[in-house]
């Protein structure tokens, strides 16, 4: 069974269509992996999945229910966990309290109800040292740390993860991956979009490139990244 | 020992300045919003006091009570309505549409009550103090300080302490961020706003009970607001408590000197802590 659908979903911002015609089926508990160089329409397609844009045309399901015009709060509530590519913590707020308000309002639950999830949480993200440190003053991991975190806090069944080990070191970027494993092992269903193509691979089952906002490939990831059109395009090899 | 005396009457007139300030600095703080019309509603919040005291029969602390839930209401479905429409990246919807309100709002006390001047009578409160040696107070100035000691002790407990208190400084820091966790920002400035109506209410309450007032006294108080506001720093209710003080003390001292000058000293208080610090004195976000 799929846990989300997109069916022909298209954008525009004026002229210049970042989504077109994109349809695709993620079945629940999958992690599939998004590539395609910059200006493919990768974060907006996460923006249309989240509700933050509404598509021009086409239809997205997610867990049965269409969500075309659903707003991104009520997204959020039925299970589209999601990070940002440029880390957005509520900086004045301390980490701890970052996760608080994801959980109490991402699942709708008394603060009593999320407090032990949210401390589950920060200790599966390396985070529960820094849990009263306000997210203002962490690192670059630990912003990308808290971004995971957050997400994991609102209680997803579709994590969306937007290039959450760029910028990284090799170690950090590790670890990293351990925990986006253990997640997916879970049985969370991941869609993460990165350019760090061999974190992708230890995680993902499945690969989908976007070029132009199209679709021009989906499928095992080991034969799409061997595809001549896809080591064409995105990787600008000449082949 | 006269000047001690004076400083300590403007300290605690800095304490009904600070409740005049803190809803509006609890706005702002919020939702960027700056309320041109918070004077005013302060003054309608007086109006509905009165007319508790008036028709009900009871005594104006009760009568607040009273008005508290009414006003809470009020706040919660303006915002709603009407100015969370306003909200967005062009600072000049808010400004124009609290304009409009604070007009609306005089005209309609105007048209309801007329032009004469009102009290909220407190009996014999009105004229109680206490000595301390050669130093007296009234004890409706040193009730007016303590209830805006309690109410930003209350406001900070609810900010750093409660579910509630964070959402508004999620918000507060990024409302598209907050809305993708699940937060519904229209609600939470709805909220913001009905808790600065209770705060509004407490102010109206001291300033009907203070001295006359009327329609069109609102501005004059929305003056000092802004002031209170801008000296304590953007955001920092301890340093609104301070710039009330500031102005307070200030306007009683140019009074003792001249009284004509009371409104004055105030004001060039107000300038030259400017001056010296534009930021004001405990600037928040560093």
């Amino acid at each position: 069974m799929s846990i989300l659908s997109l069916d022909n979903v298209s954008k525009s911002f004026g002229a210049l269509k970042v989504t077109d015609a994109v349809s695709f089926d993620v079945p629940q508990g999958q992690a599939l992996g998004i590539i395609g160089p910059n200006g493919a329409g990768k974060s907006t397609l996460f923006n249309l999945i989240t509700g933050n844009l509404v598509s021009d045309e086409g239809r997205i399901d997610f867990d049965g229910q269409d969500v075309t015009r659903v707003p991104a709060m009520k997204r959020v509530a039925a299970g589209v966990g999601r990070s940002f590519q440029i880390p957005q913590p509520f900086e004045k707020l301390t980490v701890f309290e970052n996760l608080l308000v994801a959980a109490t309002h991402g699942r709708a639950a008394s603060e009593a109800e999320v407090l032990e999830p949210c401390a589950d949480v920060l200790r599966r993200t390396g985070l529960l040292p820094k849990a009263n440190s306000p997210a203002g003053t962490l690192s670059l991991l630990e912003r990308k740390r808290l971004e995971l975190a957050r997400a994991m806090a609102t209680g997803p069944k579709l994590l969306l993860l937007d290039e959450i080990a760029g910028g990284l070191t090799e170690a950090e970027c590790r670890s990293l991956v351990q925990t986006i494993r253990d997640i997916h092992a879970e049985g969370v269903t991941i869609i993460w979009i990165e350019h760090v193509l061999h974190a992708l691979n230890a995680v993902v089952e499945r690969l989908l490139v976007l070029d132009f906002g199209r679709v021009i490939g989906i499928g095992d990831p080991k034969e799409i990244m061997d595809s001549r059109e896809v080591r064409e395009i995105y990787l600008g090899i000449e082949v | 020992m006269i000047w001690l005396d004076t400083i300590l009457q403007g300290v605690l007139l800095g304490g009904l300045y600070a409740l005049f300030a803190a809803g509006l600095s609890l706005v702002f703080g919020i939702m960027r919003l700056v309320n041109l019309a918070h004077g005013d509603l302060i003054v309608f919040g007086a109006y509905m006091i009165l007319i508790v005291v008036s028709v009900l029969g009871l005594h104006p602390f009760l009568a607040a009570l009273v008005a508290a839930p009414v006003m809470f209401v009020f706040g919660w479905v303006l915002q709603k309505a009407v100015l969370n429409r306003t909200l967005g990246d062009d600072i000049l919807p808010p400004l124009l549409v609290t304009f409009g309100l604070s007009i609306v709002l005089q005209n309609g006390l105007l048209e309801g009550f007329s032009a004469d001047s009102q009290r909220i009578s407190m009996g014999a409160l009105e004229t109680a103090s206490v000595s301390v040696g050669p130093i007296s107070a009234g004890v409706l100035p040193l009730m007016t300080f303590a209830s805006a000691i309690l109410v930003i002790v209350a406001l900070n407990q609810l900010f750093y302490r409660t579910a509630i208190g964070r959402a508004f400084r999620a918000t507060s820091d990024d409302p598209v961020t907050a809305s993708l966790m699940g937060i519904r920002p229209d609600r939470v400035f709805a909220t913001a706003t009905a808790i600065a109506m209770l705060v509004v209410t407490i102010a109206a309450l001291y300033l009907g009970t203070r001295a006359n007032f009327d329609p069109n006294v609102g501005p004059a108080r929305l003056i000092y607001a802004f002031e209170a506001v801008i000296i304590g720093g953007l955001g920092s209710l301890w340093g609104t408590l301070a710039g009330g003080i500031i102005i307070g003390v200030a306007q009683t001292l140019g009074a003792a000197i001249n009284p004509e000058w009371q409104i004055l000293a105030g004001h060039v208080a107000f300038l030259l802590v400017l001056l010296i610090r534009p930021r004001g004195l405990f600037p928040r976000g560093h």
